[in-house]
This record gives structure tokens, sequence and C-alpha cells, in this order.
């Protein structure tokens, strides 16, 4: 039989364990360091990101905003990619024949890889479909936009990558 | 005295399961299926007013049906 501070180290593991758990994905917040995008499994080309004001977004073929959002995104890319903005569109799509229809339809101007694993999904804490992520040089978020409000969020991205891209 | 202490802990360990306030949830990344037009209950217009029709008749209540759209939650 095993020596009763044995079990007590055993149950003070647990209890740390399950105090640290809740916390093991936490939900990527402004300030926060944006996960690498390397290394997660996302299929397709990812861009050159070292440096860079990235816009990250997650969509779905069958989410009806991300439809809206996509001709916005691309107003911003041809408004902002020559001064050094990046958008990658991230798929969270587990069909890959829905998520080349999608791709297909609506042709974007900007990167998209597709999420198969949803790893970086999950890793995120993405809160809603679409949700965006503003990324400044250093890789830091600046802002979160979860869902996608015609006209809005537009706007607000303009505002704020216009002000980032302004930083050294 | 140790055992007491060892299935307090054990409980204690426990806990934050039920702290939490969807155990089962469905992260706004999994809803394919739940976007599918099939899930919405309004999908069939004449259905839907027969239901209504019924649910008058029987209950002498009307309206309250819930929203429209199926279930992925976007914006």
């Amino acid at each position: 039989m095993s020596p009763p501070h044995n079990h007590l180290r055993l149950s003070l593991g647990l209890a740390l364990l399950a105090v640290l758990t809740p916390w093991a994905a936490a939900q990527v917040k402004p300030g926060d360091l944006f996960p690498k995008l390397a290394g997660v499994g996302l299929l397709g080309k990812l861009p050159e990101t070292e440096g860079r004001v990235v816009l990250v977004d997650f969509w779905a073929s069958w989410c009806a905003p991300c439809h809206a959002s996509f001709p916005a995104y691309g107003r911003l890319q041809a408004k902002f990619s020559p001064r050094g903005l990046v958008i990658l569109a991230v798929s969270v799509d587990e069909s890959e024949g829905d998520y080349e229809a999608f791709v297909r339809k609506l042709a974007p101007s900007f990167s998209v890889v597709r999420d198969a694993t949803q790893r970086l999904a999950a890793g995120v804490d993405v809160p809603g479909m679409p949700t965006s992520y503003l990324v400044d040089r250093n890789g830091r978020v600046r802002s979160v936009h979860e869902g996608f409000h015609s006209g809005v969020t537009e706007a607000e991205l303009d505002r704020e990558i216009e002000a980032l891209l302004a930083e050294k | 005295m140790k055992t007491t202490l060892f299935f307090a802990l054990v409980g204690l360990a426990c806990l934050p399961g039920c702290a939490t306030v969807n155990p089962v949830r469905v992260h706004p990344w999994q809803r394919a299926a739940l976007a599918d037009p099939i899930m919405d209950p309004n999908r069939d217009p004449l259905g839907k007013q027969m239901s209504e029709h019924v649910s008058f008749s029987r209950e002498a209540a009307s309206g309250g049906g819930g929203v429209g759209g199926s279930g992925c939650g976007c914006n």
C-alpha cells in the first residue's frame, strides 16, 4: 500500500490541473500575441507576415456574413496592400468542396488558406463567425472584430489599418 | 484524516467542471451542420402557417415562435 503522503501529492496535482485547465485555451484578445501561423496544418500558401500589419479573418462557406465580408476585404486589400497590409482569410471549412466552391465564386484578391483540422481556430478560440484580428508589425493583436456588419466593420477596419500602417 | 483530505481535494478538483456555464458547447467554427438550411424549422412556409394555426386553435396563443434563420449563430 502506498504511503498516505502519495495520496496527498496526487490529489494536490489533480486540484492544480483542474484549476489550470479552464485557462488552457484562453481567447486571444487585443494586446495578446497572435499564435504562429506556421506549423498548425493550414492548407494553402501562407503569405510573408514578418514585420507587416496583418488582418487575419476566420470564415466559413456556410456563414452568410462571410459572403458579405469578402468584397470589403478586397477593397481594403486594394487600398492598403501597396503600403504593406497583408490580409489572410482562414477558412474553418471541414469540407474541401464547399471551401473551393466559395473561393471559386468570390475569387478573393487576398491570401486564403484552410484550417481543415480547426487547430488554429480552436487555439485562438474564435468567438463567432466571422471574426477578424488586426495584428500589428510586432505580431500583437490590436483589435478584434466579431461578426461582419456591412459598412460599419469596413469603416472601422479602414481607420484602424490606416493608424497601424502609420506606426513605425 | 488523510483519507478525508484526499477525497475533499479530489472533490475540489471536480468543481471547475461545474463552474462552466455551458459545459457542452458547440464552438462557432463547428457549426457547419447547424447552419444547414435543413436545420431551419421555418424552411416550409406553408407547414409553418399550418402548425401556427393548430397552435393558435389549441392553445389560444399566437406569436413567440422564435427567430428566423438556422443555427450557425453568425454575427
